[in-house]
């Protein structure tokens, strides 16, 4: 089962928010925020697959074709 | 059992996304996005199984499939409506949500009104 996606998400969310943290205290604060897009921008990628195959199953058993 | 590991995801993202809300808020909104899609998934097929029996159970009972189809149209537009708005009311966002359910309302009035047609035209042919 695709559970392990949450943790991967809870990783990357830990990840980013340390890295920010450093970047921010080294202050890169540029560049804390661009770690903070890609971070946001990797999450979503992994997240809207599974959102496409949600909402493919909920059309194919209810018939919306 | 699958119940039991509904409830374990379940809580498993909700510690989770307390962990990481107090960091970075829009990944705790991911993180319960995806504990939604999940468990989903996890009980799809179930779904499939009652939705293939009631389509079995119309076609031997002879009755028109375009009302069940119908119906089971109006459950998913239901469904998939009620996840969009209860994340956007997660992630505070109540007017967007509101909107998500304002458009539901009107696609399943625009699914059900064949039906109401049909019926009415029952209603005429059998009044004098």
């Amino acid at each position: 089962m695709n559970v392990d996606i949450i943790f991967k998400i809870a990783a990357v969310g830990i990840l980013i928010a340390v890295i920010n943290q450093v970047l921010v205290k080294a202050g890169r604060d540029e560049i804390a925020m661009m770690t903070t897009l890609a971070g946001i921008v990797v999450v979503l990628l992994m997240v809207i697959n599974m959102i496409n195959q949600l909402f493919n199953s909920v059309k194919s058993i209810f018939r919306f074709y | 059992m699958n119940i039991i590991q509904v409830v374990a995801i379940g809580l498993t993202a909700a510690v989770m996304a307390v962990i990481v809300k107090q960091q970075r808020q829009d990944i705790a909104l991911l993180i319960s996005l995806a504990a939604g899609t999940v468990i989903f998934l996890l009980v799809l097929g179930n779904i499939n199984a009652v939705v293939e029996t009631i389509n079995s159970m119309v076609r031997k009972s002879n009755l028109d499939t375009v009302y069940i189809t119908t119906i089971l149209k109006v459950i998913g537009i239901a469904y998939i409506a009620e996840f969009g708005s209860q994340i956007c009311k997660d992630a505070g966002e109540t007017a967007i949500a509101s909107k998500i359910e304002m458009g539901g309302k009107i696609l399943i009035m625009i699914l059900a009104l064949p039906v109401l047609t049909a019926l009415l035209e029952v209603i005429i042919k059998i009044l004098p």
